[in-house]
């Protein structure tokens, strides 16, 4: 099972009603609860990682929660590794996630072209 | 009136802030978070509201009404969103005890001065302050200190202080079926988190063996009774333990995860005293989330930048004032050694205290210099019976990640070390680029730090490069350097 918020009812601090906050991400529509996290809304839309590691094409998402590890960096709105689980999100953020290639060997040019999505500067 | 600035609002950070507005200084209160509190009283934020999220945390009527009193403080500045990137010294501040001479021309030579940006968390178009107090209390806290283990990168393996923030801070439950591993009683609380927020704790899983514990925390008990209000805390997590019967496995630690794109189970074995992994103890255990801290690392880097010097065990060293070894520059909390949450409150309030103009001698300090003694002395037992063994390593093999943000295996970390024959930590990290990701060594740091020692001849580094000194405490964007305004 991916992670999931506390359904409000079953909460035992009695939350009062939150309203909704909307955003895309890789130009998908997603919904959250106002004042959560980037990462809080990727976490409970089903996705446990989002990023791919450079040399390993590894998958990570979120570890530490606190801004410390930055593996759960995405762009948001066009700005690169913002860390997902620092950044609240607002109405209309427009997230991307990072898939980022190693860069070129200088002895050959043309490998950063040919690299599957490489950059993701969206 | 002295200026003073708190650097971190955590308990030690709030209670430095009100300690000198009390001896009657103008302060100004910063924090990186959206909000104080830190991550002890890591909380929802105003636009989710309930009726009674108090019982998610401990003390927490003391910290909303220290909240609304800094906040409608006319001479307190509370700056939240507030990241301190750099701290540059002067001479004069690093020597404490400056010539009198100096002291009276002191002006502006002898203020360190502050570089902040203010703004949403790695935004663009934050502003840039700078100030230049005429004291500072350092209070930055710490982060989960997790050691590294086969399988530890795959998603769905957290820290167990990302489980508590992502529980507290987002009422986000990590998963369904969670191990709880590591060593310390902050386990507790996170599996107490865990279960309100309706995830199962499949087991807790603490290294350090009973008898470790016992002779860690029960000798002199006489003087653990002190301690009374800690003492109540632990017992009320037991206490849930019980109630929700979630295993507590003592001399146990998770060896390895397993899973391909995420975990799906761990591997739990027997350790020794020294946390050696005890051979055929292995059984696997199902788990969709796993959160695993085995200590915590001191967030030095704004302290090291403003020149202060540490002590034998790594953390920020200070006298009875709490003062640093650079005048007029002060230090409380996790940063001085970790002791939790009453010691941090108790060397805040010392902190901001003397930062003000007053002394450890005052008539006033008279409690929380009790409280200091006290809990000094509850985190000495807690270092004793949970302090990282370092038999740990024995459950390291080649190919386990060491640095998650540049991918350096074990194995590669220990052949340069072999071949290069070289325990200097500077060539290791070129050699291998372990610690020089975008976490600048955050994470990996103190692995690293002690694989090497572990490779070279005399069981220590050669060089006194360290992780924690990073000239820029914070990565942040050249257009944010660029935009000069002078």
């Amino acid at each position: 099972m991916p992670p999931r918020s506390v359904p409000p009812a079953d909460d035992p601090i009695r939350p009062d009603p939150s309203s909704a906050v909307h955003v895309t991400v890789d130009g998908v529509s997603r919904t959250g609860r106002a004042g959560q996290t980037i990462a809080g809304i990727l976490l409970t839309s089903g996705e446990l990682s989002w990023r791919r590691t450079s040399q390993k094409n590894a998958p990570r998402g979120v570890f530490c929660g606190i801004g410390v590890c930055f593996d759960c960096v995405v762009t948001v709105n066009g700005q690169r590794d913002v860390r997902a689980c620092q950044r609240r999100a607002a109405d209309g953020d427009v997230v991307d996630t990072q898939h980022d290639a190693l860069p070129a060997h200088p002895a050959d040019p043309t490998s950063r072209l040919s690299a599957d999505g490489g950059g993701g500067d969206g | 009136m002295a200026d003073v600035l708190v650097i971190g609002a955590g308990p030690a950070g709030l209670a430095a802030a009100r300690a000198a507005r009390t001896q009657g200084a103008l302060v100004t209160l910063l924090d990186a978070a959206d909000d104080v509190g830190g991550q002890y009283w890591r909380h929802l934020p105003d636009n989710r509201s309930s009726e009674r999220e108090r019982v998610l945390h401990h003390g927490w009527a003391a910290f909303t009404e220290l909240r609304r009193a800094l906040d409608r403080d006319d001479h307190c500045r509370v700056l939240r969103s507030a990241q301190v990137w750099a701290i540059e010294e002067t001479d004069a501040a690093r020597r404490k005890e400056a010539p009198p001479a100096q002291q009276a021309s002191e002006g502006e030579l002898r203020r360190t001065t502050v570089h902040i940006l203010v703004g949403p968390a790695d935004g663009a178009a934050r502003e840039r302050l700078t100030l230049k107090p005429d004291a500072i209390v350092v209070a930055t806290g710490a982060h989960d200190r997790t050691l590294p283990f086969p399988g530890w990168e795959l998603p769905g393996v957290f820290t167990a202080g990302a489980a508590q923030a992502l529980a507290k801070g987002e009422r986000v439950a990590v998963g369904e079926r969670v191990v709880v591993a590591g060593a310390g009683p902050f386990l507790l609380p996170v599996a107490a988190s865990l279960v309100q927020t309706g995830s199962a704790v499949v087991g807790v899983y603490e290294a350090s063996r009973s008898r470790t514990l016992a002779s860690g925390w029960l000798p002199r008990p006489w003087l653990l009774a002190r301690a009374g209000k800690k003492g109540v805390e632990l017992a009320g997590y037991v206490v849930r333990q019980v109630r929700h019967r979630i295993p507590y496995r003592t001399g146990t630690a998770v060896v390895r995860a397993h899973g391909t794109d995420r975990v799906t189970a761990v591997t739990i074995a027997s350790v020794d005293e020294q946390w050696r992994p005890v051979r055929g103890t292995e059984r696997r255990v199902a788990a969709d989330a796993v959160c695993v801290s085995h200590a915590f690392t001191p967030r030095l880097e704004l302290a090291l930048a403003a020149g202060c010097e540490l002590d034998d065990a790594g953390f920020v060293a200070v006298d009875a004032d709490q003062r640093t070894s650079v005048r007029d520059v002060y230090a409380a909390g996790e940063i001085t050694g970790i002791g939790g949450v009453e010691l941090a409150l108790a060397e805040g309030t010392i902190a901001g205290h003397c930062a003000a103009g007053g002394s450890a001698t005052d008539d006033v300090l008279r409690r929380p210099l009790r409280a200091r003694s006290i809990y000094q002395e509850f985190a000495q037992r807690m270092h004793a019976a949970h302090s990282v063994r370092p038999g740990w390593t024995g459950w390291l093999t080649d190919d386990t990640v060491v640095c998650r943000c540049e991918e350096v295996n074990c194995g590669a970390l220990r052949a340069a070390a072999a071949a290069t024959e070289s325990s200097s930590l500077r060539s290791l990290k070129l050699s291998t680029r372990a610690g020089l990701g975008i976490c600048q060594g955050r994470i990996c740091g103190r692995t690293v730090e002690k694989l090497l020692a572990d490779a070279g001849p005399h069981g220590r580094l050669r060089d006194d490069a360290r992780f924690d000194r990073r000239p820029i405490a914070f990565p942040l964007r050249l257009g944010e350097l660029a935009t000069d305004d002078q």
